[in-house]
């Protein structure tokens, strides 16, 4: 079953294309990976889908619903939560607040303070953060930091996971524990999108890889196929 | 055991609450009518730099419109003041503040930092000169006269407000919504992605806290029975808060009381003592605080609590 589909969704921004007419799919439970060279668009692609930026034209469905143009909080709602590049934790605020306030305002289920309490006790046990939960978020490690920022997406519960480079500037260690918890996260069926550039974890953690050049779809396959395309082989490497 | 000790110390403040409402309530009986006025100008400040606060606070949006809430309140009692009942009237400036704020906040509130404080400026300058043209243009008078309320309703009127205005701020600085406030501080878009929804929250914040500015403005307007543009929509009722939330440290629930009560104070204070003086006084107090107090007069008392305390309850 596809959870996501974007039909044509193109993105300019001034007569640059971010992203030029790409028909894309993700199928429920599945790992995707999305790679490219800088600038190729991923980003772009996931400000698109999570609300941030509204394609035009292009149409975006998540479980067969139309989500063109809602806002970020209400795409949220619908079940799709992502994190950041650039890492947005709320750095004044304890670990456990950050993941408290997004199970309070991001489940769909409109959860009572004690519940939002539970679910976000839970959460940081799961993504090993239980150690510092009164720690501000400020004064964690960059590995510690991306780690909740996948905590306080999931606390939203979503179906569908938007990971952007939750592995760069990671040492070799964290990159391990950071391709197990993605791992943990799809045995509890969510359906992860991951924008990566470290292709060992790339490789072993997808299904299914998707690559961007200039805003275009290139190619599109299973990572041993991909490995030996052509085309993508060019794009990374040169002629 | 951490328990009893919270319930002590929130008994404590309760206690210390009630006793200062109470002293405040009596005080028409006991005070001389110096007094009343005087303490009306402070409980004046407070609430405008707490509801300035109550938004301002949380999500740093700088807000500049504190004298145009204030200043619509003023008009409100002014046009409306002979035919309308005085608490109605004073109700009626609040929805006013209330109405323009959700309009203003629905359309400017996506403006950040510098931009937001500019435009929230311009709208004092706006609004004050729309109405010297419409009334030089139509009614061809400046300015309007404004019912007189005695002194001792003043007060009261002013206390109620102050107290609502205390309940308010501290159930929203309590609820989910005083969290989502300060997640639009730390990073909005990370706010909105949390499904926040960043917009609604800020405007009806917004709103709220303009709805105090207008109550205050109708009922203090009574005392000066007089009125114009220029006095209803002076830029300093705008900055004043700023400062004295400033002074007082942000970010806590009792710093721009504090500030407020202390600045109010001290301004009158050397107002009277050295009308010369007392602007170049209130400037080197405000450079010290800037310079030596980021977090206001709750830091200080802060610092010297965890020093006398050793460290002990120095993270509640």
């Amino acid at each position: 079953m596809r959870i996501l589909e974007g039909e044509g969704v193109t993105k300019r921004f001034g007569g640059l294309a971010a992203v030029e007419q790409m028909d894309f799919h993700v199928d429920q439970g599945e790992v995707v990976g999305l790679i490219g060279p800088n600038g190729a668009g991923k980003t772009t692609l996931f400000n698109l889908i999570s609300g941030v930026l509204v394609p035009k034209p292009g149409r975006i469905e998540f479980k067969s619903e139309n989500i063109t143009g809602l806002k970020p909080n209400q795409i949220c709602r619908k079940g799709v939560a992502r994190t950041f590049q650039s890492v947005k934790v709320f750095s004044n605020m304890p670990v456990f607040g950050n993941i408290y306030l997004a199970a309070l305002f991001g489940n769909r289920n409109n959860l009572t303070s004690a519940e939002a309490a539970q679910e976000a006790t839970d959460l940081l046990e799961f993504v090993g953060l239980s150690a510092v939960r009164s720690s501000s978020a400020q004064d964690l490690t960059l590995a510690n930091q991306k780690r909740l920022e996948v905590g306080r997406a999931l606390a939203t519960k979503p179906e569908l996971l938007l990971l952007d480079e939750v592995m760069a500037g990671l040492n070799e260690t964290e990159v391990a524990q950071t391709m197990e918890l993605v791992n943990k996260i799809r045995e509890e069926g969510i359906t992860i999108v991951m924008i990566e550039h470290i292709m060992r974890a790339i490789m072993n953690v997808c299904d299914r890889i998707i690559v961007l050049h200039h805003g275009k779809k290139i190619a599109e396959g299973s990572p041993e196929e991909i490995a030996t395309n052509e085309t993508v082989v060019q794009v990374y490497l040169g002629e | 055991m951490k328990q009893t000790t919270i319930d002590i110390k929130n008994v404590r403040t309760l206690g210390l609450l009630l006793i200062g409402v109470l002293l405040l309530a009596t005080l028409p009986l006991y005070g001389s009518p110096y007094s009343v006025i005087f303490t009306t100008s402070i409980i004046m400040y407070i609430v405008l730099t707490v509801s300035w606060a109550i938004f301002s606070g949380p999500t740093g949006y700088l807000s500049l419109a504190t004298a145009a809430f204030f200043g619509v309140g003023i008009y409100t009692i002014a046009i409306l003041g002979e035919e309308v009942q005085l608490f109605a009237v004073i109700l009626l400036g609040g929805v006013a503040s209330f109405c323009l704020a959700l309009l203003v906040g629905a359309l400017t509130l996506r403006l950040k930092g510098v931009y937001f404080a500019v435009f929230t400026f311009g709208l004092v300058e706006l609004i004050k000169h729309v109405l010297l043209w419409y009334e030089i243009k139509f009614t061809g008078t400046r300015g309007r006269f404004v019912v007189v309320v005695d002194n001792t309703t003043i007060y009261y009127i002013m206390l109620a407000i102050l107290i609502t205005l205390l309940i308010t701020a501290f159930v929203i600085r309590r609820s989910k919504y005083g969290l989502a406030l300060q997640s639009i501080g730390e990073d909005e878009s990370a706010a909105a992605h949390i499904g926040v929804n960043v917009n609604v929250v800020k405007t009806i914040t917004f709103a709220i806290s303009a709805s105090f500015m207008g109550m205050t403005g109708a009922i203090m307007a009574t005392r000066w029975t007089y009125i114009d543009p220029y006095g209803a929509f002076k830029s300093l009722y705008s900055f004043m808060p700023v400062l004295m939330a400033i002074f007082g440290g942000l970010g806590t629930f009792y710093g721009p009381i504090l500030g407020a009560t202390i600045f109010a104070y001290l301004e009158e204070l050397l107002i009277t003592e050295f009308p010369y003086y007392y602007m170049l006084i209130i400037g080197s107090i405000l450079l010290v605080t800037i310079l030596y107090m980021p977090n206001g007069l709750v830091g200080v008392v802060q610092r010297l609590q965890r020093r006398i305390s050793g460290g002990r309850g120095a993270n509640p």
